[in-house]
């Protein structure tokens, strides 16, 4: 199976043929993938250097002259290097683009913590009108980035390689009012987790023969609190778990005001906020901060017991 | 006096001696209607004389062509101190002047620091330092992109707000990429803590821009490097002024 990031390049690569108001700029990072796209629109490609604050800055300034930006690297020099650049640039001149990160939260263990972004959602969450696709699999990520090049407005899609073994229907498609919602994957009665793009074979791992509820997120802003209330049902109360790739707890106030109405618990899973100084690989972290299937489940059941 | 309160209409062409064109001294008065001290005026404020040689002789953007994709684009990033800004924008007819009376009050769109979303011609909202240079750098990226290679992109910053490291990722960049529809206007009052050794120009030299250094004041001196060749090489200019007091 391909990667969602070099999915990301095939597919972002064949778009600047067809849509002339595309461009992409870069730091350095996938330049080598985008050298036969950069020859072909040469003017469109754009490869910045080492520079992230420009990297930030050139993409807005394009959108401010009407161009739609995809602007790429790791996660963490994407978001948290130059988060101001991302607040004010994009989000305080008002213009769209589209922020596209690789790496997630450990995608490269070895490389250790410089190189590792569990954070990256949730500051993005303190900046209104982004829209944030957590795909699960190279064909969702397609979809999704083939939504977010035909809109005009602020989309950071999250690339890993973390991914499940099966694709699902994801994007505008799926949702009941036609923006993008939870799926259901799984019913149940006691409980509802939420699985959020990576996180969703260790889920239904996890939950295997327990009476829940399982929901698949791949666009986690907008929060679909419509979904999440749907899904746990008119009964007297209910109980949440989310289970998200990067920082624990990140979607836990969104969950929790969509269902302000009713009395309710919300257990938020995700990497833990302590620094591990580990390498290795991606399963040992998962394992570490309790995402392998067998951290999850004892969470989960123990969550629900209580 | 010129009325400025009527737009003058003019084309992507500067016509700066047709009838309508505002007076510099007018720019005093408009000053004025901010910070209530004309004794102080113009000469307090920096950036006065180079963004008046820029919008009435220099760039090609009025009030009727403001979104016009073809039009010479100016982005302040120096935000700080705008009052200059905003006095020129409204002699030129961009705004009323009676905007100005209410600068920096609740209701008003002119801020300590301009927004772009707010201010009729403004082209990018500042006020926090080193982001007008990576903007203009994409700007220029984006017109270049659509095959608009007429139009020319200015963007000012302060000697102080160099200090920004921002600013040399788009200094290093522009240079090698020859991204001549860029220019940079450096209002130099000398208020970097460090200081700039060896000069600023020489900055934008080594990174292979066309740079000079001209006095701030000096009207024919800012016109004629404002409209200086520079072809395949992004321009500089470097207007010295007295000290920051």
């Amino acid at each position: 199976m391909d990667t969602m990031r070099d999915r990301f390049i095939a597919i972002t690569s064949q778009l600047l043929a067809e849509e002339p108001r595309l461009a992409v700029v870069l730091a350095d990072i996938s330049a080598d993938g985008f050298a036969s796209a950069r020859r072909a629109h040469p003017d469109r490609v754009i490869n910045v250097g080492i520079r992230e604050q420009l990297l930030i800055g050139a993409g807005a300034g394009m959108a401010l002259t009407g161009m739609r930006p995809i602007v790429h690297t790791f996660a963490s020099f994407l978001v948290e290097r130059p988060f101001e650049q991302v607040k004010l640039d994009f989000g305080h001149q008002g213009v769209g683009g589209i922020l596209v990160s690789a790496g997630g939260s450990f995608d490269w263990p070895a490389g250790g913590f410089t190189h590792m972004a569990p954070g990256d959602v949730a500051l993005l969450d303190t900046l209104d009108g982004w829209t944030v696709h957590v795909p699960g699999h190279p064909d969702e990520a397609e979809a999704l980035l083939r939504e977010a090049v035909d809109g005009d407005d602020r989309v950071y899609v999250r690339l890993s390689l973390q991914a499940n073994r099966q694709a699902r229907p994801v994007g505008r498609s799926t949702g009941s009012t036609g923006s993008t919602g939870f799926s259901v994957v799984r019913e149940g009665r006691g409980g509802t987790v939420v699985a959020v793009g990576p996180m969703l074979d260790n889920v239904l791992a996890a939950t295997e023969g327990l009476d829940v509820n399982v929901l698949y997120a791949t666009t986690v802003r907008p929060f679909d609190g419509a979904g999440l209330r749907r899904a746990v049902g008119a009964g007297p109360g209910a109980d949440v778990v989310i289970v998200e790739p990067y920082l624990a707890g990140t979607s836990t106030a969104a969950a929790n005001e969509a269902l302000m109405e009713l009395p309710h618990r919300v257990l938020g899973l995700g990497v833990g906020r302590a620094e591990l100084r580990r390498y290795g690989q991606m399963e040992e972290h998962l394992a570490a901060h309790g995402l392998d299937a067998r951290g999850l489940r004892e969470r989960i059941t123990g969550f629900l017991r209580g | 006096m010129t009325n400025t309160t009527v737009a003058p209409v003019r084309g992507l062409r500067d016509l700066s001696d047709s009838p309508s064109s505002p007076d510099f001294p007018d720019v005093n008065r408009l000053i004025a209607l901010m910070t209530g001290a004309e004794k102080h005026a113009p000469a307090a404020h920096s950036t006065t004389d180079a963004l008046w040689v820029l919008y009435n002789r220099v760039l090609r953007v009025t009030p009727a062509t403001v979104d016009d994709p073809g039009r010479d684009r100016f982005l302040l990033s120096k935000g700080h101190g705008p009052m200059a800004y905003y006095a020129v924008l409204a002699a030129h007819g961009f705004f009323d002047e009676e905007l100005l009376r209410g600068f920096g009050t609740y209701d008003s769109p002119l801020g300590h620091h301009p927004d772009r979303l707010l201010v009729p011609g403004a082209e990018i909202g500042s006020g926090s330092l080193g982001h007008g240079l990576p903007l203009a750098v994409g700007t220029v990226l984006g017109l270049r992109a659509q095959g608009l290679t007429d139009p020319r992109v200015w963007v000012l910053v302060g000697d102080a707000e160099l200090d920004e490291g921002s600013n040399h990722e788009a200094i290093a960049h522009a240079g090698p990429a020859g991204l001549d529809q860029l220019h940079t206007l450096v209002i130099d009052n000398a208020s970097a803590t460090h200081g700039w050794p060896g000069g600023i120009a020489s900055r934008f030299e080594a990174a292979g821009w066309s740079a000079a250094t001209v006095d701030g004041r000096d009207h024919e001196a800012l016109y004629a490097a404002f409209t200086a060749p520079h072809p395949g090489r992004p321009r500089a200019v470097v207007a010295r002024v007295e000290p920051k007091g």
